[in-house]
């Protein structure tokens, strides 16, 4: 075994692999970027080194920088985690040629599985069974229809230079080809300048069904099925292991497809087949398809751990350090079912777009296992996955597994940053994936309910008024007045309510008139006489409610008022994000209106303008910067200084 | 020792007790709720259409939420000026700004425009008194257009009457106790002085006035013609007159300026006695309505109430087989030590010597006095004038007047007399003097003073040689009766300011405790008594 890895990743992943690493008595070696300096996977490690700069590109993707970094801590070995450098067969040589071991397959395994067309085409030699389909450069309408009947109905035609389903076509039966060719091809013309298509055999409901694989370089075995059907445009949003409805006989047919796979590539360490499987009906033997081989731990590698019992980093350093497959494949079973949800600084409402914040509370409940690369405090930077952390549970059955994983989420606490939490919860109810009926269509189909933004009910809303007051501590003993209570107004972002405290633990909120008696007995909250699941949390940021849906309330700064205090001469960055350009340099005269900057973010570019005339002072970013909501970009001078 | 109690709440008395209470209470109750709702919804509305925010929401949003509010004077000018000043104009009372204990004072210009009454001044100085006392940052929400020129010779020219106001704030602000004025509405003539006489002053925009004469006496002492604005407002006073220090947006931002500045006043609370953790009585609080006896007359057994009052019912008696009708004894209320000096009848000269001595205890350990007063006075009689009861009682009130540490005073009962005297009443100048609504306060009874004035009317007639009939007797002696009822009605007492006002007795712990935490604000001084008559 290894005495010291240094691990080229950061975030949940990384703090991954420190922990077995720990656990193994290996020493370990952190990375870190300008921007995550003070990140939790840097705490965790028994070293850091400093590789550059935030953006990806000026740290976790200079695998010369950090091969130096791991020569200079004297680490034997390179854990890549998942992402940044974890498939790059440059990088593996690299790291080879120093002198240490790559945690990981070789290069040129990594290779032969990159590139798709190549992968799929040395699977189908290897016997291993992918999507049929005619990818071939003759066009004629007879040779494709021949194709097409080969291939078998329903079929898709494709237009082979296209994209967002424009010149492609659903084919059910033979008698409807020519003329939806026809047309697919005339599509493709106009749209791409190109009618040339591809045909592959449609697949009705497209269930997305991986294969844990494990090599030792010579033999592997499989450590059997992840389902990873619920996706979002293509992004993983909860797996699960194993897959509903899953035979014992198409498991067998999928695990030994997969370890033909790996062996014909001479694998060596952690990867996943991934598979497309028709789940229009039951699960069958012939009905899956090889689509491609990632080459590195997967993201969703817990719930495989929780049904098998391995610790896949565990085994990924012992066989890079030269011990022989940890297990057989009859030694390994299946107990139970898992799930794995991933809990992500999302705004949801506005389309999923990646948030950022600091998060001022974070809570996780006992329970599951949580992967999380962030603590209570710590920011959701712009420059990387805005992932929070991947909640995972385990129970005997899949219905057990799916509540443990609702009552994980319903107890996880965030304040601080959007996230898709209530989208998780909404899909841990959704009656469909509860009975396991599972395609990558799902989430698409019902998006509408699933991101239904319900508001949060007033009694929620009255229990965070009283801990924005500082009064949600029922010990506290408060409101003594001699003849009436007094009626206190308590203003947050967006609105205001009248607190009368009655009482120790007991007070009055008005809200839009109406009025919410509030107390606390026996270790619970109580709103107009009912009992409340609530959780009052005052941190940084404000107050929250969590237990249902949660409710973050903004306090307000009474004294931030009037306009003499904040100068009309400061332009500042309303959100986060990157300055594209600059329009003004100092002692430039500008009107009110004017264009100064440019920020781009959120996949938008925001023009920022003068708010009044005046003349540039002073100009406090450049092009390139990544600046925080609130910066201070330009100022003007003020009539003093003029 | 942990208190018995031999109280039944199933019993018939209890409950007729209870009811009889609460009977009395309801009274006092509409009293205070028709005070705080001060010069009534007509006046609210024009005061809140001028973008003001109502007098009690100012004090309520001047303090931290969940604040308490020890409201002095709550029914003052109760039944006074024919109903015109409800709540005396001005409320007045204890709470934390910012952590931080402060008297607010504030002006309700819904009652006469925030004019000051004579009791409107009472109150004022009263509630100055308490400050400087207790050492307690004062803030003035201003909104008064000065004197009650009705009543001018009642509020000018004496001694207490409206230049104390400036007096003791010169006087605090010299003691360190921080002056904060709030200039919500006007601020006129000697008014004016409440904000200039301030360490720090905050006015409102377009709403905060001050100055000497407004624009009608100007325009006729001068002939200038001026808006109240130009003449003494907001912008004026920051900008240009330093009259003021900060302008505030509206009524919220002063507030929250005024909280700014209790938070910068650097100030660290003495540390003059050892605090417990608190804890609750062993019974119930509300027992004490079934407990005290509707009937004055009826004797109790005091111990009762002070196990409703103090931490786990936990009593250290101090020589209770010694003139038992005064009860001594330590005792911690919400975790402050307290020394508890109660009646259980009339003062012998036992019971006086025990008292003298006890405050003698409590004063060399600097532990806060608590007197539960329910007295009909000393012992009358020859035995006990022969045994000195006079020079017994004065050692009593000699330490009662001399003694440094805080005193709170409770009348729960009858207070009557020399007893008032002994028991720490309004002249010993307790830190503060709550009043329980069943009781009665005069220098004796109706029944006896009628007597008194019979007896020498009988002995005069009786000289000339003429009889009293038993008729003529009781017609003489009715209005007498009448008007020594009137007057030792605690509603009566309250809106004169014989105390600090009147509380439900099941919150005596809450009021007795938020008394004593504010009185540690100051240090105690060491004590040093007069001559003991032996």
């Amino acid at each position: 075994m290894f005495q010291k890895i240094l691990i080229a990743n950061r975030g949940e992943i990384a703090c991954r692999v420190i922990d077995t690493a720990r656990k193994l008595g290996v020493r370990t070696v952190a990375v870190y970027s300008d921007a995550d300096r003070g990140s939790r996977h840097v705490a965790l490690a028994d070293e850091a080194a400093h590789i550059g700069g935030s953006a990806p590109r000026d740290s976790y993707l200079r695998g010369d920088a950090i091969i130096a970094a791991a020569l200079e801590t004297g680490a034997q070995a390179i854990h890549p985690g998942y992402g940044f450098l974890s498939e790059n067969p440059d990088f593996v040589d690299a790291v080879t040629q120093a002198g240490m071991v790559f945690i990981g397959p070789s290069a040129e395994a990594i290779r032969k599985m990159g590139l798709k067309d190549a992968a799929k085409a040395l699977m189908e030699e290897a016997g291993v069974p992918v999507v049929p389909g005619y990818h071939g450069s003759n066009q004629d309408p007879a040779h494709l229809a021949e194709a097409a009947g080969q291939i078998g109905y329903p079929v898709l035609i494709k237009a082979v230079a296209g994209g967002g389903g424009k010149g492609m076509r659903l084919v059910d039966k033979p008698a409807d080809f020519t003329d939806a060719l026809a047309s697919a091809q005339g599509e493709a013309l106009t749209a791409f300048g190109n009618p040339a298509v591809l045909i592959e055999r449609y697949i009705q409901q497209p269930r997305h069904i991986e294969v844990q694989v494990f090599g030792d370089g010579i033999r592997a075995v499989h450590l059997f099925e992840r389902d990873c059907s619920l996706q979002r445009r293509h992004q993983k949003v909860i797996e699960e292991a194993p897959a509903p409805g899953m035979t014992e006989e198409m498991r067998a047919a999928m695990g030994a497809a997969a370890v033909r796979a790996a062996e014909t590539i001479g694998y060596s360490g952690a990867g996943t087949i991934e598979f497309i499987v028709d789940g229009s009906e039951c699960l069958r033997p012939d009905g899956f398809w090889f689509m491609e081989m990632n080459t590195r731990l997967q993201v969703e590698h817990p719930v495989t751990e929780a049904i098998t019992g391995v610790d896949l980093v565990e085994w990924q350093l012992r066989v890079a350090s030269g011990e022989p497959l940890p297990a057989r494949q009859e030694d390994l079973s299946i107990s139970g079912h898992a799930f794995e949800a991933r809990l992500y600084a999302e705004d949801v409402p506005a389309g999923f777009l990646p948030a950022t914040g600091t998060l001022a509370h974070l809570h996780f409940p006992g329970g599951a296992r949580i992967e999380s690369g962030v603590r209570p405090g710590d920011t959701i930077s712009p420059w990387y996955d805005p992932m929070i952390a991947k909640v995972v549970t385990h129970g005997a059955t899949r219905a057990i597994a799916l509540r443990a994983l609702e009552a994980a989420l319903c107890d996880t606490e965030v304040a601080g940053s959007v996230t898709n939490l209530d989208f998780l919860i909404a899909l841990t109810r959704h009656k469909g994936f509860g009975q396991g009926e599972v395609d990558t269509g799902l989430i698409a189909r019902d998006l509408g309910a699933l991101t239904e933004a319900a508001e949060p009910d007033p009694a929620t809303r009255a229990l965070a008024v009283l801990g924005l007051a500082g009064l949600a501590d029922p010990l506290v003993r408060g409101g003594i007045t001699l003849w009436q209570p007094l009626r206190r107004t308590i203003a947050w972002e967006g609105g205001e309510a009248v607190l009368e405290v009655l009482g120790p633990g007991a007070a009055r909120v008005t809200l839009a008139g109406v009025a919410h008696e509030i107390a606390y007995e026996g270790g619970r909250w109580w709103v107009d006489g009912k009992p409340r699941r609530a959780r009052i949390v005052s941190h940084a940021a404000g107050t929250s409610v969590f237990g249902g849906r949660s409710l973050t309330l903004l306090p307000l700064d009474p004294l931030a008022r009037g306009g003499e205090e904040v100068g009309g001469g400061l332009t500042l960055s309303p959100m986060p994000g990157l300055v594209k350009a600059v329009f003004v340099a100092p002692g430039q005269e500008v009107a009110a209106g004017d264009r100064l900057a440019i920020l781009e973010a959120m996949k938008m570019e925001h023009s920022l303008t003068a708010a009044r005339d005046g003349r540039v002072a002073e100009v406090l970013a450049q092009p390139g910067d990544q600046v925080e909501a609130g910066a201070a970009l330009i100022r003007l001078e003020e009539d003093a200084d003029a | 020792m942990l208190l018995k109690t031999l109280a039944v709440p199933s019993s018939d008395t209890f409950r007729s007790n209870r009811s009889a209470h609460l009977a009395v209470l309801e009274t006092v109750r509409e009293a205070a709720l028709s005070a705080a709702a001060g010069g009534g919804a007509k006046a609210l509305e024009r005061h809140v259409s001028r973008g003001k925010m109502p007098p009690r929401e100012r004090v309520a949003n001047l303090l931290d939420p969940g604040s308490a509010f020890l409201e002095i004077g709550a029914t003052a000018a109760h039944d006074m000026y024919g109903g015109d000043a409800p709540c005396a104009g001005v409320i007045a009372g204890i709470g934390r700004v910012n952590g931080c204990d402060v008297m607010v004072v504030a002006n309700d210009a819904t009652v006469k425009g925030g004019t000051y009454y004579p009791m409107t001044v009472k109150k004022h100085l009263r509630a100055q008194e308490i400050a400087e006392e207790c050492h307690l940052p004062c803030i003035y929400l201003v909104d008064s257009g000065g004197a009650n020129l009705p009543n001018q010779d009642e509020v000018f020219p004496d001694r207490d009457h409206f230049g104390r106001i400036f007096y003791n704030q010169a006087r605090m602000s010299a003691k360190g106790i921080a002056q904060i004025a709030v200039v919500m509405g006007s601020c006129t003539a000697g008014g004016a002085y409440v904000p200039a006489m301030s360490d720090v002053t905050i006015i409102v925009k377009n709403q905060g006035t001050i100055f000497l004469a407004g624009p009608p006496l100007v325009k006729a002492a001068t002939g200038e013609v001026v808006s109240a604005e130009e003449l003494g407002g907001g912008d004026v006073h920051t900008r240009l007159s330093g009259v003021a220090d900060y302008l505030a947006e509206d009524d919220a931002h002063a507030l929250a300026l005024a909280r700014r500045a209790v938070g910068n006043l650097n100030r660290t609370l003495p540390q003059s006695v050892q605090w417990q953790s608190p804890e609750a009585p062993l019974y119930d609080p509300e027992e004490i309505l079934g407990i005290v006896p509707a009937d004055l007359r009826t004797p109790y057994d005091i111990r009762e109430v002070i196990a409703r009052v103090v931490d786990g019912s936990r009593f250290d008696e101090f020589k209770p087989r010694f003139g038992e009708t005064l009860v001594t004894g330590f005792a911690h209320l919400e975790g402050c030590p307290v020394g508890i000096v109660a009646n259980n009848g009339v003062i012998f000269s036992e019971a006086a010597q025990k008292g003298a001595h006890f405050i003698e205890l409590c004063s060399m350990r600097n532990i806060p006095l608590v007197f539960l007063q329910n007295v009909t006075g000393f012992m009358v009689g020859r035995k006990y004038e022969n045994e000195g009861i006079a020079r017994h009682g004065a050692k009593m009130v000699t330490a009662v007047a001399t003694t440094n540490v805080p005193k709170i005073t409770m009348l729960v009962g009858g207070s009557f007399g020399a007893g008032n005297y002994g028991m720490s009443g309004r002249a010993y100048s307790p830190r503060f003097l709550w009043t329980w609504p069943n009781s009665r306060i005069s220098v004796m009874g109706g029944e006896q003073a009628a007597g008194v004035l019979a007896t020498v009317r009988r002995e005069g007639l009786e000289r000339a040689g003429s009889t009293w009939s038993a008729e003529d007797e009781a017609e003489f002696k009715r209005p007498t009766i009448e008007m020594f009822e009137r007057q030792s009605h605690p509603l009566y007492a309250s809106a004169r300011l014989w105390d600090d006002g009147l509380i439900d007795p099941r919150k005596t712990r809450d009021v007795l405790a938020l008394s004593l935490r504010a009185s540690l604000n100051a240090p105690i001084q060491p004590t040093r008594f007069g001559i003991f008559r032996m």
